[in-house]
C-alpha cells in the first residue's frame, strides 16, 4: 500500500513540474529558447527510432560505467590500504586533496594532452569518482565499532571472517552512499568531458552539435537521456549492493 | 593456568591496576569482586590478551579464551543463531551446536531474531551462549548476570556452574552469591589492589 502511495506521490510531483515547464514554454513561446515537454518527448521518440541513438548512448554508457566501476574498485582498495598503514595515509592524502580541489575543466584539458579523446571521458570520470569512494569507504572503516573488532580478535576470526562479519556490514552504508553520489557525478563530469572533447560516438558530441545548430529540443532530449541513464544505473547498483549485503550478512548458515 | 605478576595498568594519567599479583591454576575458578571502576574488567581483558599491562607480566597458558563481555557485543546484522555460530565455524556444520547453546539459555525460539529485537536480558543470554558454545580452555565472565531478571538468574547461574566445571574460570561480580556458586577462590578489591579472602 505504501509503495503505491509513494508511486502516486512521485507521479503527482512529476506532473506538477512538467506542468510548470509547459506553462513556462507557453509564456516564452519560442522553441529556440525553451521547447515544451511534448516537443522534447517527440524529439526523444524520434531519436530513439534511429540506430545511431542506441550506438551513441551505448558508447557513452560504456565509457562512464567503466570509469566509475574502475574508480569504485580503486577507491575501495585505496581506502583499505590507507586505513591499514599510516605511512600510506600520509603519502596518499595529498593526492586525494589535489584530485578533489582541481577543477574538472583543468583535468579535461590536461588529460587531452595525455590520452585519446575516446578514452578521456572515462579517465575524467575515474578521477572525479575516486576521491568520493575513497573518502566514504575510509570513513566507514574508521567508524567500525572497535568493540566488535575486539570480539573478532578474541574469537580468532580469520581475515575473511572479520571482513565478512564485521567490516562489510559496517562499511556497506558508507559504500552505498558513495555509489549513489558517484553515478550522479560520473554522468555530469563524463558528459562535460565529452562536450569538450567531442568523441565521434558520444552523447556529449550530440549535445554540442544540438547547441551549435540551435536544435534546443534535441539538446533537451539528450539531457533527458543522460538523466534517465543516470537514474537507471543508480537503481541497478543500489539493488545489486543491497542484495550482496543481504547475502553476505544473513545467508549461508540459517538454522 | 593464568598468572598476573606485579601488574600495573594505566590509561594516561589514571592508574587502573596497581601491583596486582594473583594466579588461577589450571581448572581453577576465581571470582573478582569490587566496586565499579576498580579494574575488574581490565584484568579480564589482560587475561584475554586484549590489553597489555603497563608493567608487570601476564602469563597465560590458555590457547582458546572465551569471553562473555559485560556488554553483549552482538554483530548487529546477524541473527541470534548466526551470532553464536559466528565464533564457531561460521558455517552450517556447527549450527546445531549453536542452537544447543541457545537452547541451554532458553533462547531457541529467538534464534531468528536480530539483536535490535532483543531485550537487554536476552542479549546478555546470547552473549553467555556464545562464550559457552566456544568451549574455550579459559572462560572469562564479566558480570554474567547483568541485565538478567531475577527469575532467570538462578537458572543461568546453575547452567554456568555446570558448564564451567573443570574449566579455568575468571569471573567478575558485585554479588557475593554469584562468587560463592561459581568460584572456589575470591579476590576482593582492597586498598587499590586485589587481595584473596580467607
Amino acid at each position: 500500500m505504501d509503495r503505491w502511495k509513494t508511486a502516486w506521490k512521485g507521479m503527482l510531483i512529476l506532473a506538477f513540474w512538467l506542468g510548470v515547464w509547459a506553462l513556462l514554454a507557453r509564456l516564452v513561446d519560442r522553441e529556440l529558447l525553451l521547447p515544451g515537454p511534448w516537443l522534447v518527448l517527440e524529439r526523444l521518440l524520434r531519436l530513439m527510432g534511429t540506430g545511431d541513438f542506441w550506438r551513441v548512448t551505448a558508447a557513452s554508457l560504456t565509457r562512464i560505467v567503466c570509469g566509475t566501476l574502475a574508480a569504485i574498485l580503486a577507491g575501495v582498495l585505496l581506502a583499505a590500504a590507507t586505513c591499514q598503514s599510516r605511512f600510506l595515509q600520509a603519502a596518499l592524502s595529498p593526492v586525494l586533496t589535489a584530485v578533489r580541489s582541481v577543477p574538472v575543466a583543468s583535468f579535461i584539458l590536461l588529460a587531452l594532452i595525455w590520452v585519446g579523446r575516446d578514452v578521456l571521458p572515462g579517465v575524467i570520470v575515474f578521477l572525479m569518482v575516486l576521491p568520493i569512494v575513497w573518502q566514504n569507504v575510509a570513513t566507514g572503516i574508521r567508524q567500525t565499532d572497535p568493540s566488535l573488532l575486539e570480539l573478532a580478535q578474541l574469537y580468532r576470526f580469520s581475515r575473511w571472517r572479520t571482513m565478512r562479519r564485521v567490516y562489510i556490514p559496517e562499511v556497506a552504508p558508507y559504500f552505498l552512499a558513495a555509489c549513489r553520489t558517484s553515478f550522479g557525478v560520473a554522468w555530469k563530469s563524463g558528459v562535460a568531458a565529452e562536450v569538450l572533447t567531442v568523441p565521434q560516438r558520444s552523447i556529449g558530441r550530440r549535445l554540442f552539435e544540438s547547441k551549435l545548430y540551435l536544435e534546443t529540443a534535441d539538446l533537451f532530449a539528450w539531457t533527458v537521456v543522460v538523466v534517465l541513464c543516470s537514474l537507471a544505473i543508480e537503481k541497478l547498483l543500489t539493488t545489486a549492493v543491497n542484495r550482496a549485503r543481504r547475502r553476505y550478512t544473513r545467508g549461508g548458515d540459517k538454522p | 593456568m593464568i598468572r598476573f605478576e606485579k601488574v600495573f595498568l594505566a590509561y594516561g594519567d589514571r592508574t587502573v591496576l596497581r601491583d596486582v599479583t594473583l594466579q588461577v591454576p589450571p581448572g581453577g575458578r576465581v571470582a573478582l569482586m569490587g566496586p565499579s571502576g576498580c579494574g575488574k574488567t581490565s584484568l579480564l581483558q589482560l587475561a584475554a590478551g586484549l590489553k597489555k599491562p603497563t608493567s608487570g607480566q601476564v602469563i597465560s597458558h590458555a590457547r582458546r579464551p572465551a569471553y562473555a563481555f559485560q556488554e553483549p557485543r552482538l554483530l548487529p546484522r546477524l541473527t541470534v543463531a548466526q551470532n553464536v555460530n559466528a565464533v564457531l565455524s561460521d558455517g552450517p556444520a556447527t549450527m546445531e551446536k549453536a542452537m544447543a547453546a541457545l537452547e541451554a539459555v532458553g533462547l531457541r525460539e529467538a534464534a531468528d531474531r536480530l539483536p535490535h529485537q532483543l531485550s537487554g536480558g536476552m542479549a546478555q543470554r546470547v552473549n553467555l551462549a556464545r562464550a559457552l558454545a566456544y568451549e574455550g580452555d579459559l572462560l572469562l565472565l564479566d558480570e554474567p548476570l547483568k541485565e538478567l531478571d531475577e527469575a532467570r538468574q538462578d537458572d543461568i547461574l546453575s547452567l554456568l556452574r555446570d558448564h564451567t566445571a573443570g574449566r579455568t574460570l575468571l569471573v567478575t561480580t558485585h554479588d557475593p552469591h554469584v562468587a560463592r556458586v561459581l568460584a572456589e577462590r575470591v579476590f576482593l578489591w582492597r586498598d587499590g589492589t586485589f587481595v584473596r579472602t580467607k
